[in-house]
């Protein structure tokens, strides 16, 4: 960073921003404006603020902004914008699978990763896969059966 | 089209006004930002009891950023201490709490001073240059050390630390007790949680010195309560405040309270007249939020040979914390918990003391369920004791002392509760059918044989829910409980709803979109939500006890038929016939003779631009307005049945749920979709009362456990599968039928696993007074009855 600029790809747009000593997090939602990105504890238990970072779901509260530098960052608006996030966006409104929706962004972030690694979860895989993302309202069972029903309906898509 | 889709009720509809939340499209508080938004941080008490000496603030207004550093007398000049001490409770007791300390600071977290910068860190860099001047004072932390004749005041205004004391029932229930066949008797200790909404409480505020208004964004379930509590606190009228709930992160009866922190905020807008913002961040959550639970009991309960139930004996102890939470204070949740004891069931002779204590801990407030939970759980594990004494079978002994309806003649139980037509041995029948009771208890016999120790726990519960006017007004609090719906035909023949009730994610605005879809025949979308504005909705109350659908939901349905009937009426006009000859269906008015031409469109755009084609000249009110409360009976009682199956390891004292069934009854369910999930979600903090949550204080006062990571709320991973099946039993209380549902899950889930889990140590002899039951609690208990033996 020789002119003190963090240079990063956010969803597909090249972005530079003055550095800053805040986290990722704060970056997205308060300097870039996407507000998707949810705070909810900034100590990395939540998964409220999950994004993308070089193709790995990462805690945007435990990522300096500095830190992405020549990464590339996905956040929740853009996750619609392929099959895997718009079914299961599809599914977690088919599923009633959110309530107040503050950890939905998170979760949808993490449930992506899980179905690009593994097309078939069963109930107990996804239940472990999401089990470091906080809901507060659901009993997790609707996004359970909402993350299983999207699975199914790429699968049944596969060859489109 | 069927008539259960034609009638838009009991559709299993998708949120898709939602949509916008899974596409990280939602607009919560700290999304906000005004033009010149200052950014608060605060430094807060680090005793937990104090009295403050002093505050240098000249190294923090050094920082760059920093526009000012606001103190407690600072603030006193322009903004009211809060007074909870509604008059009506009795023997009732709290100090004034200041928005700032002013001298004495009762509860570690408590905010001292208000740190104002240009941005949120710069703030927090501040807050780490104020320097306060304390002297520490004694501080009272347990229930017991609070009781102790010789305790410290946590409130040096106060000689004792006693806030609230009440009797429910007869003054002397012995006679019951005597010649008894059997009597058993325990101890109870509830863990202190606190609400944890994924979303921190958070506030913007902007006094506006151009206009003299007040504008208030907050993550809150009650904006007209906030309108009047800012308003009377500032010494403003309340028509110049206007308070708007955004999207809100969950709140679960945390966000129901005024709080000192976010009322600080509001008053240095009003000082500087600059919009600012205040953010609560995880650990001041978990040391200024509102607290909740914690709490002590005894409880006897006297049988005869066959199982009746001949009398309850209980009393309860309470920790209220520093301060009573503003306006609707701490006792309602000691004094439900006191209250609510056997109200399934007919008790015979019953006595229930309350006794609230003041504690150098954060106030504690409402929580999803409200003392139920707590009175549920000593019910439920009474029975359990009572039929082990007897040897009847648990569900047996449910079923043989279910209460019905109130006996006849009464107006309300010996409790004070005026309960309506109940239907819990329907729902015990089918939660018995559904979990299949019989082969789990031949399981866990053959399987206690092998050493494996499963437990099978039910729990009934009668909930109160869409509370009414008659509990708050008596109090003096200035809170609406009424729910009310202003209707509008637009123009275009669009439906615009603004209602009183809020939304955190429970989907009532969803759902009350369905029910008034439903009586014009028309698609959820073409109904248009208005909520959580004081700005743009009529006057009532939010979101508390459950009201959404019971009072919300009748306020629209009524509306709906005003504005029907005026519109049916100007079309019979039209059409030469008899309005009640008329219906819509899909939009369209139905008459003798089929489709009529006539839409609501086409009559929104007659009444609006064409009144001289009404054939009287005259056209309906294209807005009506209808509100509802409860008056025949001071609130909805629901009810249900839940039942848990789990494991107990006697080697680690972990325990593993294996499943779970609730039958409910919560009247007309106007979206089982809904409806299902937002018990699981009870359900599930129910469980985390049960086995993780608890808020842990060191004896001098010191929150110990301020983070996710310590304070552990239910993850995916540990949770069952939850079968849901509803009874109903439609209210007749409203023409719509819906009895409330939202804390349903909560206040049943700790009394089923509670009682699973006894029933499961029952070959160990042990017994978990304490909850949360962690694996060192239950361990603790077999070991401690195994040394017994």
């Amino acid at each position: 960073m020789p002119d003190d600029l963090i240079r990063f790809t956010l969803n597909g747009r090249r972005i530079a921003v003055p550095s800053t000593r805040g986290h990722l997090g704060d970056l997205l939602r308060h300097e870039l404006g996407e507000t998707g990105t949810h705070i909810g504890c900034e100590h990395g238990v939540c998964g409220a603020c999950n994004v993308v970072m070089d193709g790995r779901v990462t805690r945007s509260c435990l990522t300096l902004a500095v830190q992405v530098d020549g990464a590339e960052i996905e956040t929740i608006e853009h996750a619609g914008n392929d099959r895997c996030g718009a079914a299961l966006q599809d599914a977690f409104v088919a599923r009633n699978a959110f309530q107040c929706g503050y950890c939905t962004p998170g979760m949808i972030m993490t449930a992506r990763e899980l179905l690009s690694e593994n097309a078939a979860p069963g109930r107990a895989e996804i239940r472990d896969a999401i089990s470091g993302n906080l809901c507060r309202c659901t009993g997790y069972q609707a996004i359970v059966e909402a993350i299983s029903d999207a699975a199914e309906a790429l699968r049944e898509t596969a060859d489109d | 089209m069927t008539e259960l889709a034609n009638s838009g009720i009991g559709a299993p509809l998708p949120r898709e006004g939602a949509r916008r939340l899974a596409e990280g499209r939602g607009r919560y508080v700290d999304d906000i930002t005004l033009p010149g938004l200052l950014h608060i941080a605060f430094v807060r008490a680090p005793f937990a009891h104090g009295r403050l000496l002093g505050i240098e603030t000249d190294d923090a207004l050094e920082v760059p950023g920093v526009v000012a550093v606001i103190d407690g007398r600072r603030l006193a000049e322009i903004c009211a201490p809060f007074d909870t001490n509604p008059p009506g409770v009795p023997g009732h007791a709290s100090a004034p709490q200041p928005p700032l300390v002013v001298d004495e600071s009762c509860f570690q977290g408590e905010a001292v001073a208000a740190v104002v910068a240009e941005s949120r860190a710069a703030a927090e860099d501040g807050a780490e240059l104020v320097f306060l001047d304390w002297d520490e004072l004694p501080a009272v932390c347990s229930i017991e050390d609070a009781q102790a004749e010789d305790a410290a005041p946590v409130h040096t205004r106060f000689s004792d630390n006693l806030s609230l004391r009440h009797r429910f029932g007869a003054e002397d229930v012995s006679e019951a007790f005597h010649g008894a066949a059997h009597v058993v008797e325990a101890d109870f200790s509830f863990g202190r949680q606190t609400g944890v909404t994924l979303e921190p409480r958070g506030i913007v505020a902007h006094w506006d010195p151009r206009t003299e208004e007040l504008e208030v964004w907050q993550s809150h379930q009650v904006p007209w309560q906030m309108r009047e509590v800012y308003a009377r606190q500032l010494g403003l009228s309340p028509q110049s405040v206007r308070v708007t709930a955004p999207d809100v992160g969950g709140a679960f009866g945390l966000k129901l309270h005024a709080y000192a922190d976010e009322l600080a905020a509001v008053a240095v807008s009003r000082l500087l007249g600059r919009p600012v913002k205040y953010i609560v961040d995880r650990l001041e959550s978990f040391t200024a939020d509102a607290h909740a639970r914690e709490a002590r009991a005894s409880c006897r309960m006297a049988v005869d040979a066959e199982g009746h139930i001949l009398g309850i004996d209980a009393v309860v102890d309470a920790g209220f914390g520093a301060y009573a939470m503003h306006p609707r204070g701490s006792f309602g949740e000691a004094m439900q918990a006191a209250q609510m004891i056997g109200a399934p069931y007919r008790v015979g002779a019953f006595r229930a003391e309350v006794r609230g204590w003041r504690q150098n801990k954060a106030p504690s407030g409402a929580y999803r369920g409200v003392g139920q939970p707590i009175a549920c759980a000593i019910t439920e594990e009474m029975i359990d004791l009572a039929s082990r004494a007897a040897d009847i079978d648990p569900a047996e002994m449910r079923r043989i002392n279910y209460r019905r309806t109130l006996d006849e003649g009464t107006r309300a139980t010996q409790a004070g509760l005026v309960v309506e037509e109940l239907s819990l041995d329907a729902c015990l029948d089918k939660l018995l059918e559904a979990m299949d009771y019989t082969a789990l208890r031949s399981e866990q016999a053959a399987l206690r044989a092998k050493g494996i120790y499963r437990g099978i726990g039910l729990a009934s519960f009668v909930e109160l829910t869409g509370v009414g006017a008659g509990l708050y007004g008596p109090l003096g609090l200035t809170v609406a409980a009424n729910e009310a719906c202003r209707l509008t035909l637009q123009p275009d023949g669009s439906l615009t709803c603004a209602t009183s009730v809020t939304d955190q994610g429970q989907g009532t605005l969803s759902a009350i979109a369905q029910l008034i879809a439903g009586e014009f025949g028309i698609a959820p979308e073409g109904v248009r939500m208005v909520a959580g504005d004081t700005g743009r909705t009529p006057y009532g109350g939010g979101a508390w006890a459950s009201r959404g659908m019971a009072l919300g939901g009748e306020a629209a349905k009524r509306a709906c038929a005003r504005l029907r009937d005026g519109l049916l009426e100007l079309a019979a006009g039209i059409l030469q016939c008899e309005p009640e000859a008329l219906r819509f269906e899909q939009g369209e008015i139905i008459g003798p003779k089929g489709a009529s031409g006539l839409d609501l469109a086409e009559l929104a755009a007659l009444c609006h631009y064409r009144p001289y084609d009404s054939p009287t000249g005259q056209v309906p009110p294209m807005t009506v307005e209808e509100s509802f409360v409860p008056a025949a009976l001071p609130y909805i009682a629901s009810n249900g049945v839940h039942a848990v199956h789990l494991e107990v390891d006697p080697e680690l004292g972990t325990v593993d749920l294996l499943g779970y069934w609730v039958v409910d009854d919560c009247g007309t369910v106007v979206n089982p979709l809904l409806v299902d999930e937002q018990l699981r979600g009870g359900i599930v903090q129910g469980i985390g009362a049960a086995l993780y949550e608890e808020c842990l204080y060191s004896e001098d006062g010191q929150f110990t456990n301020g983070t996710l990571a310590d304070y552990v709320v239910p993850m995916a991973g540990e949770m069952p599968d939850i079968f849901v099946e509803h009874v109903s039993t439609p209210t007749r209380a409203t023409g719509l039928g819906a009895r409330g549902v939202g804390e349903a899950g909560t206040v049943g889930g700790l009394g089923a696993v509670r009682t699973a889990l006894g029933d499961a140590l029952v070959p160990t002899g042990a017994r978990v007074s304490q909850q949360p039951f962690t694996p060192g609690r239950v361990l603790a208990a077999i070991m401690a009855a195994e040394d017994a033996e």
